[in-house]
């Protein structure tokens, strides 16, 4: 490790740091406006041009709002919760290969820490819901742990099923072994495992269930659950949630790039790898985005059948579809 | 294959969950205490009566005709089949003959109301199902309805447009041709909600088989409209009880005989589809002519006992008057379609999940201040 080693990780952690809040704070926007484009109405319009500046008006607002902690909670975990939902978020954003130079740190097993990470929003979810004090925040907390449960599995066995072909843990290295055209991403691998493509929608179907985004917002169905384990939260006490929604997002997204979509790589071979990078990894945001606006939400034990019944059982198989391809290619 | 919730069992702990009065799934002031085993309802208590206005009350101390407009607020969103009903029932007590050209204008307005209705439901049901989109969908359409509304009767929700023997006033200009208008555009926007939510699959998994409610349950607890319906009975005021012109249109009662959530919403969407070809008729055999019957300037309905049912968008709303001749009511009473939809909730969720617990109750169609009167 050279001298200028720490410094250069400190500014990549502030670049990333303040990446992930002008991501939550502009996702919120560009979800508002692509709401309103899906349904028929212009989104917000009146803060700065086209509503620009909606995003830094609504912080304004819930950062000058009283926390209210209500009677009966249990205050230190209540306030520990939404502390514990940003912090992991902000780290895996350090081991995200943004392009083969822009990486925080290229870690040997970058995989395992980032699904590290990635997990411990239900921790802290289900923490806001059982320390509130409030019969919704526990049914709430409740469906989270079991929702996360249901879905780590499948999403697990996708995994080992892309581990099998890179052989690496390093995210660099999976990334690296999609280069060249488009053809080489593990996304169309189909010389390797025909059935990549469903594992990578079982792959986005787990991802939007790990965020808690529609058709799986089990933790926060409104209509039955009124705002479920963020109920008796105010002001910032919620707004760490809704960032850290957005940025377990553009997390989730940025490991379906990089697993499936050859990360920073160009499919024409123009323009730099981050712009690649981010121009896929928005596709997939806005994917998110468009998913959540035209679907209800699924129920509750839909949900964890459609889990154990259906996906388990078929990322089994492509599991061992492609250990028998690798087997005999 | 598909694993339904069943009655939970082991250990019985439950708690009460307080499901209103201010909860996003009530669209209103109702509350439901629901004792809750996980997320299994074990037992449900409707606590009605939080906007309770005293219709009844007010229509006993006011001259006949000044009652008129309250009863198009008790259901705020079908207040055309409402006012129809009252005036319905005083113009049967005086024997008030109303003119054919006003008889065919309250059909399609009542109609194009009973549209409007429909719509807000269906947003409403796809927003408790966590779709938001429907919702502007829906909203873009009855927007039509209601300008159209508007520029005849001067209100966008609470009309009060029919009065004793008649119309306030006649037709606008426009009005035929907008309703028209609205009438093409309207049938393929229907095709594309089907597209849209019906043969959705995630939607169609949360209402079918979900919340079956029998044809003896809804005769239990007196529920009719498209619960009715939804459940295999082609029982609709508008064929059962004849009244205004529609025994001389043409159009078939939705019946459908699953009676689970699916059903009542497939009734729903299958009778706007009917009202439009109800207008369709109406606007072709509209007669000309004068709009209000010769009505004395004091009502004093005779002595006696009148009943005049509708069907309002929720299903059976019945006026009944008692008359002791004088200029004012001895009693008014209203006999409103969600009082009884909604009393059977307490039974129909008992071991259902919340959430299914919700689709059910969304499909119930309810409007509080409808329940509470």
């Amino acid at each position: 490790m050279t001298a200028a080693e720490p410094i250069r990780l400190l500014l990549f952690l502030v670049g990333a740091a303040t990446f992930v809040g002008l991501n939550a704070a502009y996702l919120v926007w560009v979800e508002r406006k692509g709401a309103g484009r899906f349904q028929r109405r212009a989104g917000p319009t009146e803060v700065g041009y086209a509503g620009l500046l909606q995003p830094i008006a609504d912080a304004g607002k819930l950062m000058s709002k009283q926390l209210i902690v209500p009677p009966g909670a249990d205050r230190m975990l209540f306030r520990l919760a939404p502390v514990m939902m940003m912090p992991p978020a902000i780290m895996a954003f350090a081991i995200l290969p943004f392009s083969e130079y822009l990486v925080g740190i290229d870690l040997n097993v970058g995989l395992i820490a980032l699904f590290a990470f990635s997990s411990f929003n239900v921790i802290a979810v289900m923490l806001a819901g059982w320390s509130s004090r409030n019969k919704y925040g526990i049914i709430s907390a409740a469906r989270v742990v079991s929702q996360n449960v249901a879905y780590e599995i499948p999403m697990m066995l996708v995994i080992i099923t892309i581990l099998m072909l890179a052989g690496t843990l390093s995210l660099t290295g999976i990334v690296d072994q999609q280069a060249g055209a488009f053809w080489n991403w593990n996304l169309f691998a189909l010389a390797s495992n025909p059935l990549m493509p469903v594992t990578f929608i079982i792959f986005f179907v787990c991802m939007l269930s790990e965020t808690n985004r529609a058709p799986f917002d089990m933790a926060e169905a409104e209509s039955e659950l009124v705002a479920g384990a963020y109920t008796e939260y105010a002001g910032m006490g919620f707004g760490v949630f809704f960032m850290a929604e957005y940025a377990n997002i553009v997390i989730g997204c940025a490991i379906a790039v990089i697993l499936f979509l050859g990360g920073w790589h160009s499919p024409v071979g123009v323009f730099p790898g981050v712009f690649w990078f981010l121009l896929k990894l928005y596709f997939m945001v806005f994917v998110v985005i468009w998913v959540r606006w035209t679907f209800p939400r699924t129920q509750f034990y839909g949900l964890l059948n459609l889990s154990w019944k259906i996906l388990i059982p078929i990322s089994i198989f492509t599991l061992l579809l492609s250990a028998v391809m690798i087997k005999l290619v | 294959m598909e694993l339904h919730p069943v009655q939970s069992t082991g250990p019985q702990e439950t708690f009460v969950l307080n499901l209103g009065p201010q909860h996003p799934a009530t669209h209103g002031v109702l509350r439901v205490k629901l004792t809750m085993d996980g997320e299994f309802i074990k037992d449900a208590v409707i606590v009605a009566g939080y906007v309770h206005r005293e219709h009844e009350k007010m229509g006993e101390n006011r001259p006949w005709d000044q009652f008129l407009p309250n009863t198009g607020r008790i259901d705020y969103l079908s207040a055309m089949m409402y006012t129809h009903a009252y005036v319905g029932a005083i113009e049967r007590a005086c024997g008030i003959e109303v003119p054919p050209r006003a008889e065919y204008v309250r059909v399609i307005t009542s109609e194009l109301n009973r549209i409007s209705s429909h719509l807000v439901w269906w947003g409403a049901y796809l927003l408790d199902l966590g779709g938001m989109t429907p919702l502007l969908y829906a909203f873009d359409d009855r927007e039509k309805i209601l300008d159209l509304l508007e520029a005849l009767t001067g209100a966008r929700l609470t009309y009060c447009y029919y009065r004793v023997g008649g119309l306030a006033e006649d037709l606008n200009e426009g009005f035929v041709e907008g309703t028209r208008d609205f009438v093409k555009e309207f049938r393929p926007r229907l095709k594309m909600f089907r597209r849209l939510v019906s043969e959705n699959i995630i939607f169609r998994k949360r209402v079918e088989g979900i919340g079956i409610i029998d044809a003896e349950m809804c005769r239990k607890y007196g529920a009719t409209g498209p619960m009715i319906r939804g459940a295999g009975i082609p029982y609709d005021v508008r064929r059962a009880e004849p009244y205004s012109v529609y025994p001389e249109l043409d159009f078939e009662i939705p019946v459908d005989p699953a009676a689970d959530s699916m059903s009542r919403y497939k009734v729903r969407m299958e009778e706007m589809e009917q009202s439009l070809r109800i207008i369709e008729q109406c606007l072709d055999r509209l007669p000309d002519g004068p709009v209000m019957a010769k009505v004395p300037r004091v009502l004093k309905p005779p002595e006696g006992d009148f009943c005049y049912a509708t069907e309002a968008a929720r299903g059976r709303f019945e006026v009944r008057i008692v008359s002791t001749g004088k200029p004012i009511a001895h009693r008014v009473r209203l006999r409103t379609p969600c009082f009884g939809n909604l009393s059977l909730f307490e039974e129909a969720a008992r071991g259902m999940m919340l959430a299914d617990g919700i689709a059910m109750m969304g499909s119930l169609d309810l409007v509080i201040p409808d329940i509470d009167r």
